[in-house]
């Protein structure tokens, strides 16, 4: 075995960024995710592997050295939690637009507005819907254990850099503020000038070379003609995500007669419902979606021969329920359940959800 | 084997890095851990609680609502959590501050002086290993040897010279626990 340690949901994602190779971390400090540059700051990774951690002035300035950094063909990322994704939205899109790699860690908390500090997962739709402007998607990663915070670090930059997008790992306090058992990553170097040449040469703005085309890193073209075009070219990257790179985890799904569709902390809620519900007698299954985009609408709708109703959980008024009904298509009922503004639900309360909404009792 | 547990009692008791200690001596034996904190603008002499779970199996839930074991360590835990034991469970507490004591009749009752013995020792940061000895005695889940472990792995090099000293209070807690109620 690896190095195992009992970490912090937050600390790995930390840690798992120095052992990954990245060069640079941007960010702002806010509750509940401050562990991460906390730990950074703690750990000195310049020392070690020469990545830089830097506290910015603004969380619109840490989402624009992004930007920087990323320009530049250098594995970068930030984090935040809600209201300060909500301040670097105007770079997520920018970062989007100009193709860059880069990768942005929310630690949602209820909202709207400040909200409160406890965990939610209210930003479903503006993490997979948009957030900031123009017909972008972002990869989207929600990690339900704090191996998969360690796992997903260096999943999320592989992403980013195999499409030119940047990804996002979507979590929540749950899984940012508690502790599991966690069996860290291997270091990896970082890329050398000369690999960054090699993967990222024929965008990357590191300087002319001499007898060749200058690389311009930028969002902006005035012509629609060529704008559109570049649209096209966007929207053939997305879907090649949805044809490739869907990630989902099927748990007690064989026999089952319903179904929960749930992401991160309410899927480990849901698997403690499933459990509840089986000594009932009621044969309920688990579909995680891990992957929020792209998102496993085929695996959901392979379900529906199989099953008599579907119960998606998530720690909001709604969101991705909407996702949910896309895939089903009305062919089976399909309700929400939610506990929102920094409620988390119990397994029993999903449970009791399951009966009154799905099975009719 | 899952053992699902609460401990809650003030802040500054020591309840979190208790939880961490005990969860941390899980791993020592090859067990899968959770430790989930009641987390939020909390403060000194506010309420402190932090689940864990230890189990040979995958861990779902890391948030629950019934437990198979709270140890209780002031009176407002004991109001908000008594109801909360699974019937058949175990109830752990430091009647140190205690003025309404449990009522339940379907679950084993355990006292244990955590406050008292800490006091006689003539050290209060002594308190929550003690109350984690006493765990021990009730429910041996983990080994005193791999607690030491777990130790030797959380705590900076530094402090271990204070490792005896915290082995001798969860020796004192395994020897002081008082059956109230055993079904």
């Amino acid at each position: 075995m690896g190095d195992v340690r009992l970490m912090k949901g937050n600390e790995v994602i930390a840690e798992a960024a120095i052992r990954c190779g990245c060069d640079g971390y941007f960010g702002y400090p806010i509750t509940p995710q401050s562990e991460i540059m906390e730990t950074l700051m703690i750990r000195k990774p310049e020392d070690e592997t020469g990545m830089v951690v830097l506290q910015a002035e603004s969380e619109v300035a840490a989402i624009n050295m992004v930007y920087g950094g990323a320009s530049c063909g250098k594995k970068v990322m930030t984090s935040s939690s809600s209201p300060g994704i909500s301040l670097k939205a105007e770079g997520i899109t920018y970062l989007a637009g100009a193709e860059l790699p880069a990768l942005i860690v929310n630690i949602v908390r209820g909202g709207p507005g400040l909200g409160t500090i406890q965990p939610a997962q209210s930003d479903y739709f503006q993490a997979v819907k948009g957030g900031g402007h123009g017909d972008y998607k972002l990869i989207v990663l929600a990690p339900a254990s704090v191996q998969e915070m360690n796992d997903f670090v260096d999943l999320g930059f592989e992403l980013s850099f195999k499409y030119l997008n940047p990804a996002m790992i979507l979590s929540d306090g749950v899984i940012g503020q508690m502790m599991e058992k966690v069996e860290l990553s291997d270091y990896k170097p970082r890329w050398t000038d000369e690999e960054i040449e090699k993967i990222s040469g024929s965008w990357a703005t590191n300087g002319k070379k001499a007898g060749g085309e200058r690389n311009i890193s930028t969002s902006l073209d005035l012509d629609s003609a060529k704008q559109e075009v570049f649209n096209h070219k966007l929207q053939a990257k997305y879907r090649a995500m949805e044809e490739n790179d869907v990630r989902f985890e099927k748990i007690a799904c064989d026999d089952a007669d319903y179904l929960f569709v749930a992401y991160g902390s309410s899927a480990r809620i849901c698997q403690k419902s499933v459990e509840l519900a089986r000594e009932k007698g009621i044969k309920v299954g688990l579909l995680r979606p891990i992957t929020l985009f792209p998102y496993p609408t085929k695996q959901i709708q392979e379900m529906l021969g199989q099953v008599k109703g579907i119960l998606s959980v998530e720690m909001s008024a709604g969101q991705m329920v909407e996702d949910v009904r896309l895939a089903v298509e009305g062919k089976v009922p399909v309700e929400h359940f939610g506990r929102y503004g920094g409620i988390i639900p119990t397994p029993e309360e999903v449970v009791e959800a399951l009966e009154e909404k799905i099975l009719g009792k | 084997m899952t053992e699902e547990i609460i401990i809650a009692g003030f802040g500054g008791q020591g309840v979190l890095s208790m939880g961490k200690i005990l969860a941390y001596s899980g791993i020592m034996q090859d067990q899968e851990v959770s430790w989930m904190p009641s987390y939020g603008p909390e403060m000194r002499g506010g309420t402190a609680n932090v689940t864990v779970i230890l189990s040979d199996d995958r861990i779902s839930s890391p948030v629950l609502k019934k437990f198979d074991t709270a140890i209780i360590l002031n009176q407002q835990s004991m109001d908000k959590f008594e109801a909360d034991i699974k019937p058949g469970g175990t109830l752990l507490y430091d009647p140190n501050g205690i003025t309404r004591h449990p009522e339940r009749k379907d679950i084993n009752i355990f006292k244990i002086p955590g406050a008292a013995l800490a006091a006689e020792m003539g050290n209060p940061k002594t308190f929550n290993m003690i109350i984690l000895g006493g765990f021990l005695n009730v429910k041996p889940i983990v080994k005193v040897e791999n607690v030491k472990k777990g130790l030797e792995k959380s705590l900076p090099e530094r402090h271990h010279k204070l490792i005896p000293l915290n082995i001798e209070a969860i020796q004192k807690g395994i020897d002081s626990v008082e059956n109230v109620q055993v079904l």
